[in-house]
């Protein structure tokens, strides 16, 4: 059976600290509406944080640039949120997906976790990625129980 | 964000709001700087008022555990609500530290 799309909601912001508390709300305001539960709701905030600060410590780590976040909601739960950067992109995606694998300097801390954690709170997480160029990453989760009307 | 409880042999931190990126790098440099000079037994971060924490929240961790094991100390971790207790437990951080590491 074919889903409908039921909603639909584009932000784009630039690519500052701040602005990963503001994309997460924002992913979770969006997925209000499809009734989620309190994990669900702490799984979508915290895999939009780990894709939006990647973007902003790696995309952008030596530029300046925006942040496209791109969110839709079919009738059968299906939240869809994709977080796309035109940075500098990912040499080898397959060795930054590796648990604890980070290209950021020692002094930064960055656990290398950022996709691990995505990959364990959403059903689905893509990855698109080409050098000097940006990445779009694609998270995909279904919420809540009920059909959803287009209303 | 930050409330720093000090007497001389044990630091407690009550963390408080999102712990992300942008919040880690401040708390990062306030809790180095206490390290450095109580150089305490015991750092005790209380995560009770802490809403949000993402992988930003295991750095900011794992780094002052080994800053307070530098100077001889041990680093406690309490009251993690359960979806920050759950990335405690994706990271491994827990089994790392895991006799100081109470996320009950």
């Amino acid at each position: 059976m074919k889903r409908v799309l039921i909603n639909e909601c584009k932000a784009v912001f630039p690519a500052l600290s701040r602005n990963e508390s503001l994309s997460r709300s924002m992913a979770a305001a969006f997925a209000l509406q499809c009734d989620p539960t309190v994990e669900e709701t702490a799984a979508v905030k915290t895999a939009v944080s780990e894709a939006v600060t990647n973007a902003i410590v790696h995309g952008y780590r030596d530029s300046e640039g925006f942040v496209e976040m791109n969110m839709k909601l079919y009738d059968n739960g299906l939240l869809y949120i994709q977080i796309k950067d035109k940075g500098r992109g990912i040499d080898d995606i397959k060795a930054a997906m590796e648990p604890m694998f980070t290209t950021a300097p020692a002094a930064e801390e960055r656990s290398g976790l950022g996709f691990t954690v995505m990959q364990s709170f959403m059903d689905k997480v893509k990855v698109r990625s080409s050098a000097g160029r940006g990445t779009t990453v694609t998270l995909e989760k279904r919420i809540g129980g009920k059909p959803l009307d287009k209303r | 964000m930050l409330k720093i409880y000090n007497d001389g042999k044990r630091i407690t931190a009550a963390l408080s709001g999102d712990l992300d990126h942008h919040a880690a790098r401040e708390i990062r440099l306030e809790l180095d700087d206490v390290i450095a000079r109580s150089r305490p037994e015991l750092l005790i971060l209380d995560f009770e008022k802490v809403g949000f924490m993402d992988s930003s929240g295991i750095g900011l961790i794992l780094g002052r555990s080994r800053a307070v094991r530098a100077v001889g100390g041990e680093l406690l971790v309490k009251n993690a609500r359960r979806e920050i207790a759950e990335i405690i437990k994706i990271s491994g951080l827990g089994q790392l530290i895991a006799a100081q590491c109470d996320v009950g």
